[in-house]
């Protein structure tokens, strides 16, 4: 590989811009099994709470047309657990780690990301949109004030890059982007997952226990975009832009569109190797249209 | 990528699908199949029916778009076989019944056929809604075969005559064998079936409740204890 895709994000050197969204890769031990994950740029590991959460009852995936719907409902280990079990095992990588972080009250949010501040890692993505979990009942990724008020809790005392998470249900992205910045993050990625909704009209009832769910993959490509080229313009910070991309071309889009970094999820449900193919495509679109470096088309659009 | 060598009708909606390629699948295991590029989006998880060294073959009922998708291949086509994967049934020594229901038959093929050729006193119990599957072919991998049709399959069955019994079918077929199953000494192993996006253990969309904390159909499973999965409360 050249140094086409090095980028560095926050002053974080990524040799390649691809991360594997959190939620879709664990902590990389099922895929490093099947492929060279090394090849990646990063991982965000599967969203931590402060305790281990069994996540939600009843059917936690449905298909859409080109897209799926989950409703997981953040199972995890807990940081201990994932600071016990798998977090040397990621430091080992040659790859950016990034440590995803959600919460259903700010004390939880804080609790957690000073447990992190003891240890090692690259980036802490902080999830501020859980539409999955009831508990609390409250998204802070909705308000702009609530985002801004997590944020600067978060900021004072966290200890690593801060990456915030945004949702794509924000009352006004690029308000909320730009309350985010202001409040100290270090960079933003978005988007999370659309609230969405599926009836069993066989039995008169949602599908999920939760009524709604997250909808991702290619479906929401479109308005992903949108939303991280809108971003891109109102904040300085770099932006980890994601949603529906599940080929090189769309990851050159959200580039275009300002990305310094873009993930894969869903779309490696289809292949666990899409992402390579996205580094590969990519790779052979710089070297074909005489780009030397991916900062010469970020944000052309 | 595999190739497709057969893909042949065998009853109304089911397929025996073979595709081309070295696999080294355990019994019970599946595979994501996949014959088509990025819609559907999932790609479909689907037991293993038989393993050789021409191929790998597997046993599907149509019953929405992807299923669709698979009968539609043809000899030569490409098909996209990720796995095998799971944990699949435990190669035990003894006298041992498989007991299937509708599709769940799927798995028993491979299962009775690695289990006979080891040596094990190996019978099937089949139950169907109106035609039986295959019949001849799973004649010839067990010592009895007892094909049940517009029945309960667990009527069939006396599990005190067995050391083990696994099975794999409808959620309520399966509760109703460990109940009779529980007290007589036997071991139950079932075969769950869960809704799947990753099929390695990544995603956590396919987890089951378990004595043990919650575990990963695709990974952990999809082969249980019963006791492991069925509460004694249902
Ligand atoms: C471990 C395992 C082994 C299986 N083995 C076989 C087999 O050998 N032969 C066979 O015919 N079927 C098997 N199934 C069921 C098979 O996966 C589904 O029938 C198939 O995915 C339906 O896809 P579709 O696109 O035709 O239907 P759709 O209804 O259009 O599927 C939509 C979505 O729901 C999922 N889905 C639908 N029905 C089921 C189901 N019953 N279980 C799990 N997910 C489902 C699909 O994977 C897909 O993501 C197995 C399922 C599992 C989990
Ligand atoms: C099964 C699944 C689990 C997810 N879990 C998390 C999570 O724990 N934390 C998080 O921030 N995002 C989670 N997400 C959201 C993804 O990281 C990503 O933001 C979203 O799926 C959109 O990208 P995609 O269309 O490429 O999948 C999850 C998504 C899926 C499909
Ligand atoms: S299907 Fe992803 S963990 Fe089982």
């Amino acid at each position: 590989m050249s140094s086409r895709l090095q980028v560095e994000f926050a002053g974080v050197p990524f040799k390649n811009p691809v991360v594997m969204a959190s939620g879709t890769f664990g902590f990389g031990r099922e895929y490093a099994d099947l492929f060279d994950i090394e090849k990646l740029g990063g991982i965000s590991s599967k969203g931590l709470t402060l305790n281990p959460r069994s996540g939600n009852e009843g059917i936690r995936i449905w298909e859409t047309p080109s897209g799926i719907m989950n409703s997981v409902g953040l199972e995890n280990p807990g940081v201990e657990g994932f600071i016990q079990k798998d977090l040397d095992w990621v430091n080992s990588l040659d790859l950016v780690n990034v440590v995803n972080v959600g919460g259903h009250s700010i004390e939880d949010y804080v609790q957690a990301v000073e447990r992190l501040n003891d240890v090692h890692l690259d980036l802490l993505e902080l999830n501020i949109s859980c539409p999955n979990v009831k508990q609390g009942g409250m998204n802070f990724g909705v308000k702009t004030e609530l985002a801004a008020e997590v944020v600067r809790t978060i900021r004072k005392v966290c200890k690593h890059k801060l990456v915030v998470k945004m949702s794509p249900n924000a009352e006004n992205i690029v308000d909320l982007a730009k309350a985010c910045e202001a409040e100290g993050a270090d960079g933003l990625s978005l988007v999370n997952t659309f609230l969405g909704m599926a009836i069993d009209i066989n039995k008169r009832k949602p599908v999920f226990n939760n009524g709604y769910a997250g909808v991702s993959g290619p479906a929401i490509k479109p308005i992903a975009l949108r939303m991280v080229h809108q971003v891109c313009k109102n904040v300085q910070v770099p932006v980890m832009g994601l949603g529906g991309i599940s080929t090189w071309q769309d990851a050159i889009e959200f580039i275009m569109a300002g990305a310094t970094v873009i993930q894969v999820g869903t779309a490696t449900f289809m292949r666990p190797e899409k992402a390579l193919d996205i580094i590969d495509g990519m790779e052979r679109y710089c070297e074909e249209n005489g780009i030397q470096n991916l900062s010469e088309i970020r944000g052309i659009v | 990528m595999a190739t497709v060598i057969k893909n042949e009708a065998v009853g109304k909606d089911f397929y025996l699908l073979k595709a081309s390629g070295s696999f080294n699948a355990k019994i019970g295991q599946f595979c994501m199949l996949r014959a088509w590029d990025e819609y559907p989006v999932l790609s479909r998880p689907i037991s293993i029916f038989d393993c050789d060294e021409e191929g790998i073959s597997f046993l599907y009922k149509v019953v929405g778009h992807g299923t669709e998708l698979l009968a539609q291949l043809k000899p030569g086509d490409a098909i996209d076989v990720q796995g095998p994967y799971g944990n699949g049934f435990p190669e035990v020594k003894g006298k041992i019944a498989l007991v299937g229901g509708g599709i769940g038959v799927a798995p028993l093929y491979y299962t009775a056929k690695v289990l006979k050729a080891q040596g094990n006193a190996v019978d099937l119990y089949l139950g169907f809604n109106d035609e039986a599957l295959l019949k001849e072919d799973y004649e010839n991998v067990c010592d009895n075969l007892v094909v049940n049709i517009g029945g309960y399959v667990t009527d069939d069955i006396n599990p005190a005559e067995y050391e083990y019994v696994m099975t794999c079918g409808p959620h309520i077929m399966m509760e109703v064998l460990h109940k009779k199953v529980k007290g007589t000494g036997a071991q139950l192993y079932v075969s769950m079936e869960n809704r799947m996006g990753c099929g390695v253990g990544a995603c956590l969309v396919c987890s089951c409740k378990t004595k043990d904390g919650n575990k990963k159909v695709c990974k952990d499973g999809p082969v249980f204890k019963a006791e492991e999965v069925f509460t004694d409360e249902q």
